[in-house]
């Protein structure tokens, strides 16, 4: 509603062929298990089943192995025979089944592969629903699914053609380009000759930019998912939204006529459109009086359904507000939006600290706390080192002394760090770089980078021009820059370099920037792809996030989108907001 | 039109059929092909042929004699068969001749009579031996069939994919089934039997009854039955002569036929031709050959492509033929010559008389980098005729590491399969050579091996944190890595049920984080375990649970429970900052409702937090009455906040007025109900007009 673009914006490729190609795989390899009367989540203990077979459909995780074991040890000692069959999605690996066979049922199962990689969320979202890799690739240094994100590379351009244009900044975007690249080689010949649909593809590892991912979201869509969690493209609203007894789960994507126009807009914005759309509404339920019986017919037939829907949508919505409203309009979280903003751009630092020690002291949230000081040390090049002592201590003695292994976590994916204390190198880690001698092993010590390696926020920054001049309000219904998804206070960086790479066609000028950013960029032209920036596939854009990406970030390049007449699809390993980052690194008791 | 018709001959009413040779068998037979085993190969392939099988004469002279032929008649091979006694001879999909001996092993041999390995058909068949057997073929491969001596059914559906299985008995089951065949519907292989005039379905578990729908009930007993190729269609012969033509599923009769030849014929088979709508039944007898058949829809698919077209020259070695070929079908390079030239090259490193150097030198002169060439399955192949040097010399050809490094591991070459799994960048294959170098070697030249291999040791470092967690503890050992110990030990104290193992657990922590100069975490541990001990002394004291909450949690339990000197002793051993214990101590005393302690405490000093937080939390409890007490301690810019928040609203007036803040003054107007608050908002109007006349 607020802004109409421009007109010419192209059409993204239609991903209605990649929805049934998941579902027919997956058909297959169920039916090939016969019936399957009962779907069990493998999360908690199968409710006792009478089935002579299991069929388990898993990601490739050692602790899910083990549960299996335990189950089908648990059968073998009440002497039940059952056959047990494992779909590993998107792939086996093979340290899954070395633990089946330490555990001693590796005869007793037989294994299979869903090659499942993309999942379309929505007309513009493609994920990969792979929460885990921000954790293994940026904390453990595990490269595993990289493999997977260079064969989903391969198969949307299987699907859609070769990619004109590919840029990308960080280590993971450069190796998942990279082993796809190879991977291309191999299977020569597929693909080969197709149209090209999708013009340009951006990677991005999201340790580039971590700031975006740890502020508070003000979008419509963003906010939903900081309050109510949308998992998979749906949402459940609870009772307090639904104002009756039960949940009600809602598919949030741009099929909902009332939801996709306030998906992007900020949330001050939100509750004036709903209310002029319900007085709309009425309107036109109120039209009926005048009809003659001929009238009344055709409208019950075509209109009233249609009406009926939005009406259901646009009360949910309401009521979601509503819920969101009384969270959000607490002085605190007025308070916290200053301190945020603060820390974006770099004032007042002293008194956001103190902000922060308080929020910890009265036991807010873990996870807010937790936000917020990795917040502080990201913008400030890591926590000067009474800071860093005193913080932690007032945390642990908050939330409970076992979060001293999740500092430990954040130190070394650098998301909360002490200030240039100049060798933060652990005694192994430093002797992995002495070992470093090829090629290979270059990569594990990158993994420790971001150990040694600074955010420079604040320098990147301003280079970027990233906190927009304010001069008078920012009109938030009329936005003029990304800025808007944080309330006009700061323009998304992730969304910043992706704005700057395409309109340079390039890196170029942005030298100073990249060495900021500690590398690791590309660009690279596919020769064999006629180059016309007037065609319309030329403007299209898929965005890949290695790592995850939040709403906000979304909804800012939509806007962008708009703006300059691109159209943006987005490839992700996950939906992220701050609190799933921040649970990713939070060590469990086990 | 009399050179056309002149040699077609009258079938029936409406057919015609006409006799042409296409070509004439080279072979000149001196046996009856009745005394031999026959098999010939679908899709004209060759044919085999065992002579002398007869049961009786068993002098090493009349040994029988195994010979293959082309579909021609050209002698391919042969050998004299010195293994056991055969029962069965049949092809596979891919041109290997089974050889079904009675005692259930088949021995698998290719069209040049060279063995390739054998197999057993379980031990069932072993001791009550092999009465009749079958070889079929599925979407899943070439399977194989037994009836045994105990009139049971074992079946193997796929023979390069092993996994017998012995079906169930038929009930009351006392001869030999007259006539049997083997059916594939809905990816399950079942067996199909007749005992004479009931037939029988027989699947993995259970045997049933079935009737042919449509089925004459004077039919008579079957002698005889044929399954279609793609096992869609059945046919029956009783020995009343009465042919029943249906689908193999038996839910559909097709069309019936009475022959009226009471004797039972020699062989029975479906005709289709492929893309005609036609399909048939041919019945043989010694003289007479007999069509029977409908002219309904029938789609067959011409299933030999030029693929297995290209297979079957390379099979028999015409490698110069198939490259012409392709060339001449200009067939990708993959598709083609380079398949062709990998199974010439697996060819060439079985030729025994050349050195390996020679023959290494030889294939990579020929085979260069052609795309689609994988020389690590010539390696393979290589190395499965024992030759592993030049299997080695092979693999250097190889451009892809990662295609090394299955055939490396399977040759004992570990360390080279590490670092090749390393440079191909797949973690999966990384962990495959180290999961395999774990078994491999002793558990010290392992670690050492992994120490210059830091990309395997961070991920068996992975594999053993889900996994192997004391070989974690040995590897931080080896490395003197105290800080990744000290969070070993804090780890595993939380799998501690009892507090002496937890506290254990902690001290060897803080022994590490020491040793790591990590002052922070060793302080932290220490006061982690202070508190433990503490805990479970105010669960002795108090007989309440304490462990495992946080020390805030604890210090505000203490509160609530009105333990006020215990909660300053631990305020203070622990220094716990003034603000933090204030926020606490305040929260906790009103949600105990002690609203007198809470006083006194606000009096005991100056507070570090302020008064706003009393006024808060009083009215957050809904007590305004204590509320009003702390509002006029509140700082002055606070203060309007605080009247606001507890309602004097003329206060609150006074307070903004007093400061001449104008956003202070709209903030209280707009809580002024124009009913009840019509004097303060005057009031408030009227400095406000005052203050913008200034």
């Amino acid at each position: 509603m607020a802004f109409a673009g421009r007109r010419d914006v192209p059409e993204p490729p239609d991903f209605g062929i990649l929805k049934r190609l998941a579902r027919d795989q997956l058909i297959y390899l169920l039916e090939q298990q016969h019936e399957v009367d009962k779907l069990y989540k493998v999360e908690s203990r199968p409710a006792l089943s009478a089935s002579d077979q299991f069929c388990f459909l898993v990601r490739p995780r050692i602790r899910t192995m083990r549960y299996i074991a335990d189950i089908i040890n648990a059968d073998k000692m009440s002497g039940r025979t059952r056959k047990y069959k494992i779909i590993f999605s998107p792939q086996k690996f093979y340290a899954c089944e070395m633990v089946l066979e330490e555990e001693g049922v590796f005869g007793d199962v037989t294994c299979d592969e869903w090659s499942f990689y993309l999942l379309p969320l929505d007309e513009d979202i493609i994920s990969m629903e792979l929460p885990e890799f921000f954790r293994d690739y940026f904390l453990e240094g595990d490269h595993r699914w990289i493999n997977s994100v260079a064969r989903a590379l391969q198969l949307l351009n299987s699907l859609y053609g070769p990619f004109s244009k590919a840029y990308g900044i960080g280590r993971c975007a450069k190796m998942s380009y990279e082993l796809w690249r190879d991977l291309e080689e191999e299977s020569e010949g597929e693909g080969q000759g197709r149209k090209p649909e999708i013009g340009n593809i951006f990677l991005m590892d999201r340790d580039t930019d971590y700031v975006t991912a740890l502020c508070s979201q003000v979008v419509y869509e963003g906010l939903v998912d900081d309050t109510f969690r949308i998992k998979c493209g749906s949402v459940d609203f609870g009772p307090d939204v639904t104002s009756s007894d039960k949940s009600i789960k809602v598919l949030l994507n741009a099929q909902d006529k009332v939801f996709s126009q306030i998906r992007n807009e900020h949330f001050s914005s939100v509750f004036g459109f709903l209310s002029q759309k319900s007085r709309n509404l009425q309107a036109q339920y109120d039209r009926r009086r005048g009809m003659d019986i001929k009238q009344m017919k055709n409208f019950v037939s075509q209109e009233l359904k249609g009406l009926k829907q939005e009406h259901r949508l646009l009360s949910l919505h309401i009521g979601a507000c509503e819920s969101i409203m009384k969270k959000k309009t607490k002085q605190d979280f007025q308070e916290m939006m200053k301190a945020e903003h603060s820390l974006l751009e770099g004032f007042d630092i002293r008194e956001s600290t103190s902000f922060i020690e308080e929020h910890i002291d009265r036991q807010v949230s873990p996870i807010e706390s937790l936000r917020l000081m990795c917040l502080l040390s990201i913008t400030e090049n890591g926590l000067n080192p009474k800071d860093y002592r005193s913080l932690k201590t007032q945390y642990l003695q908050s939330y409970g002394p076992e979060h001293l292994l999740t500092f430990h976590n954040l130190k070394r994916i650098g998301l909360l760090t002490e200030q240039s204390a100049g060798d933060t190198l652990t005694a192994m880690e430093s002797k992995v770089s002495r070992l470093v001698t090829d090629r290979a092993a270059g990569k594990i010590t990158d993994a420790f980078n971001s150990l040694a390696r600074k955010s420079n926020f604040r320098a990147i920054s301003k280079k970027l021009g990233l906190i927009p001049r304010v001069d008078g309000e920012y009109d938030l219904k009329m936005p003029r820059d990304m800025a808007y998804v944080f309330s006009g206070a700061y323009v998304p960086l992730s969304c910043k370099i992706i704005e700057q790479v395409l309109e340079r066609r390039g890196w170029l000028g942005l030298e100073e920037v990249v060495r900021l950013l500690n590398g690791n960029e590309f660009a690279v032209s596919d020769s064999t792809v006629e180059d016309n920036p007037a065609w319309d596939y030329q403007r299209i854009i898929l965005a890949v996030f290695l790592g995850g990406c939040t709403f906000s970030e979304i909804a800012a390049l939509r806007f962008l989108g708009k703006e300059r007449g691109f159209k943006f699809i987005f490839l992700t390993t996950a939906i992220t907001n701050s609190s799933r980052m921040m649970e990713a690194m939070i060590e469990a008791k086990a | 039109m009399d050179c056309y018709t002149a040699n077609w001959n009258p079938l029936g009413e409406e057919a015609f059929y006409r006799k042409f040779e296409l070509y004439t068998m080279e072979w000149s037979l001196k046996e009856d092909l009745r005394d031999c085993l026959v098999a010939a190969a679908p899709y004209g392939g060759p044919i085999a042929l065992l002579k002398n099988n007869a049961r009786k004469e068993k002098s090493p002279s009349a040994r029988p004699l195994l010979e293959i032929y082309s579909a021609s008649g050209l002698l391919l091979a042969s050998m004299l068969w010195k293994s056991g006694q055969l029962v069965q001879l049949g092809w596979t999909a891919s041109e290997d001749l089974l050889c079904i001996q009675e005692d259930g092993t088949v021995l698998i041999y290719n069209l040049f009579c060279e063995f390739k390995r054998h197999f057993s058909m379980g031990n069932e068949v072993l001791q009550n031996h092999v009465l009749e057997a079958k070889v079929f073929h599925t979407e899943y491969g070439t399977g194989v069939a037994i009836l045994t001596g105990a009139l049971r059914f074992s079946l193997a559906t796929n023979i390069d994919d092993l996994k017998l299985r012995r079906m169930p008995e038929v009930p009351g089951l006392q001869k030999p089934p007259s006539c049997w065949a083997v059916l594939s519907q809905d990816r399950v292989t079942i067996v199909l039997l007749a005992v004479g005039q009931d037939l029988y379905l027989l699947d993995n578990t259970s045997c049933s009854v079935v009737t042919p729908p449509g089925m004459s009930p004077s039919a008579g007993a079957y002698v005889q039955m044929a399954v279609s190729f793609n096992y869609r269609c059945l046919a029956l012969f009783t020995d009343t002569g009465y042919i029943w033509m249906g689908l193999a599923t038996l839910k559909e009769k097709l069309c019936e036929f009475n022959s009226s030849i009471r004797s039972s014929p020699k062989q029975m088979v479906w005709c289709m031709r492929p893309r005609s709508r036609q399909r048939a039944v041919v019945v043989a007898w010694d003289r007479q050959l007999m069509v029977a058949g409908n002219s309904k829809e029938c789609i067959q698919y011409k299933r030999l492509t030029i693929e297995v077209l290209l297979d079957r020259l390379v099979l028999r070695r015409l490698y110069p033929l198939a490259i012409r070929i392709c060339e001449y079908l200009r067939l990708s390079e993959i598709q083609g010559v380079s398949r062709i030239l990998a199974h010439w090259a697996c060819y060439k490193v079985q030729q025994k008389d050349k050195s390996d150097e020679e023959v290494a030198q030889a294939i990579n002169q020929k085979l260069g980098d052609t795309p689609g060439i994988s020389y690590s399955e010539i390696a393979a192949r290589a190395y499965d005729c024992g030759r592993t040097e030049l299997a080695i010399k092979l693999l250097e050809y190889e451009p892809r590491s990662g295609e090394q490094v299955p055939l490396l591991l399977k040759m004992k070459r570990s360390k080279l399969a590490l670092s090749k799994a390393i440079e191909s960048g797949d973690t999966d294959l990384v962990y495959t050579v180290v999961l395999h170098l774990k078994n491999e070697l002793t558990r010290g030249t392992f670690f050492m091996t992994l120490q210059n291999q830091p990309v395997a040791l961070s991920l068996y470092r992975q594999f053993c944190k889900h996994q192997e967690r004391e070989t974690l503890k040995d590897l931080y050992n080896q490395d003197d890595n105290h800080q990744e110990l000290g969070n070993f030990h804090v780890h595993s104290s939380y799998s501690e049920k009892r507090i002496e193992g937890r506290v254990g657990a902690l001290q060897n922590a803080l022994d590490e984080y020491y040793k790591a100069k990590n002052e922070f975490a060793a302080k932290a541990t220490e006061d982690q375990i202070k508190l433990l001990r503490l805990q479970r002394h105010l669960q002795e004291d108090f007989d309440k649970p304490y462990l495992d909450l946080s020390l805030h949690d604890t210090v505000s339990n203490l509160i609530l429970d009105g333990h006020h000197k215990r909660a300053e002793q631990l305020y203070r051993e622990f220094k716990i900052p003034d603000k933090r214990y204030w926020w606490l101590k305040i929260n906790a005393l009103a949600t105990r409702g002690d609203w007198e302690e809470m006083e006194k405490f606000s009096k005991s000093k100056k507070s570090p937090i302020g008064y706003l937080p009393f006024v808060e939390i009083s009215v957050k409890h809904h007590n305004r009455y204590e509320a009003k007490k702390y509002a006029p301690r509140v700082t002055p810019e606070q203060r309007v906040k605080a009247f606001v928040l507890v309602g004097d609203l003329d206060q609150a007036a006074d307070a903004a007025i007093e400061h001449k803040n104008e956003t202070e003054m709209n903030f209280v107007l707009s809580k002024c109900s124009p009913s009840t608050d019509a004097a303060v908002a005057e009031k408030l109007n009227r400095a406000r007009v005052q203050l913008l006349k200034k």
